[in-house]
């Protein structure tokens, strides 16, 4: 009885350990064009001085899985280590003729679509993977969208903690308070990840979001 | 020489069919199937109505099915789904008995799921209280 107590009570001290010296990896999730890219970006930008990709009012520019390992992100005192994963946008369709509204070349937006089409496949595929998951929404655009009713029900199917970002606050028609009422049970930020605004309220709930992991 | 067609091809479309498809239809079939169905009734140019819903996961293999296809089959360009669920709210005991009904039905019944080609379904226009179906002219 004795040695089994000290031999759990090691065990515990050595996952701990173990468990610490892991970074916690936190997804960044959404539909395309909602501003994933640039809050990776701004948060990877603060703490790392690099960004983690490009971005372009053009949708579907990330369109493959992107990451930044050992991201320190330090607030009030705090330091947490984070593998940021910044996915390609989720969406049901994807047509090529959608991008030459934006000049790109035929030939290249058939390339895009083919990417793109891919990389939803991607982003599902690492659902499984991820410790928390920021879903980052536009707060000009209707939340009703079932994409993200579908990304959400699937991180609650795998008991991933989520944080909804309600991006682009900086715009006249953003609206928090829709995004808000379409997911009630899950704490809304409202964000410009463009202008900075809203991050210390931010790495407040991702910090309280990562003791559920 | 005739240039051989790799690729299958949706054709024209001719016009609008809604295929309405109850749940005793695909209840007892496994995920593989139950996808497999909805797509080659959306690939058959129908908007699919099917009582109840799919599982999150089911939803997500779907779209990632629905990537493929796009890739394999010509003029193909996609899906656009919306699930109408009745509410959520409601005290612990009336998610105890929806719950429990659930699964005497075998499933969510008081949903709908609406599928339809995206070549066809422009959008699907959603808020609490309404659900509007855009068509492509």
């Amino acid at each position: 009885m004795v040695i089994k107590v000290f031999k759990n009570f090691f065990n515990r001290i050595f996952f701990n350990i173990f468990k610490n010296k892991k970074d916690i990896k936190l997804g960044f999730y959404g539909p395309p064009n909602a501003g994933k890219t640039s809050l990776a970006n701004r948060i990877c930008k603060d703490f790392t001085g690099e960004e983690i990709g490009s971005v372009s009012k053009v949708p579907h520019e990330t369109r493959s899985v992107q990451f930044k390992e050992k991201v320190k992100i330090e607030y009030k005192g705090k330091v947490m280590t984070f593998k940021m994963i910044d996915t390609p946008g989720i969406a049901t369709k994807i047509d090529y003729e959608d991008f030459l509204k934006y000049k790109v070349k035929k030939k290249e937006s058939k390339k895009r679509a083919k990417e793109a089409t891919q990389g939803v496949i991607d982003s599902i595929k690492w659902l499984d993977d991820m410790d928390i998951v920021v879903i980052v929404l536009d707060a000009t655009e209707n939340p009703y969208n079932q994409v993200n009713i579908t990304i959400i029900g699937n991180l609650v199917a795998r008991k991933v903690p989520v944080l909804i970002v309600a991006n682009k606050i900086d715009l006249r028609k953003s609206n928090i308070k829709r995004i808000s009422a379409a997911f009630p049970e899950y704490e809304v930020i409202g964000m410009s990840a463009k202008y900075g605004k809203n991050f210390e309220e931010f790495y407040e709930s991702i910090f309280k979001l990562v003791k559920k992991v | 020489m005739v240039k051989k067609k790799n690729k299958k091809s949706l054709g024209k479309i001719k016009g609008v069919a809604i295929q309405f498809v109850p749940n005793s239809e695909i209840r007892y079939l496994d995920s593989n199937e139950r996808i497999k169905k909805i797509l080659k009734i959306v690939l058959e140019n129908n908007i699919l109505i099917l009582q109840g819903r799919l599982l999150a996961e089911e939803e997500t293999r779907l779209i990632k099915d629905t990537m493929v296809m796009i890739n394999h089959i010509k003029n193909f360009r996609g899906i656009e789904l919306a699930v109408i669920a009745g509410n959520g709210k409601g005290g612990f005991f009336s998610k105890l008995k929806k719950s429990f009904a659930n699964v005497l039905s075998g499933g969510d019944l008081g949903s709908i799921t609406i599928i339809g080609p995206a070549t066809i379904v422009k959008e699907i226009k959603r808020n609490p209280k309404k659900i509007e179906l855009l068509l492509n002219k």
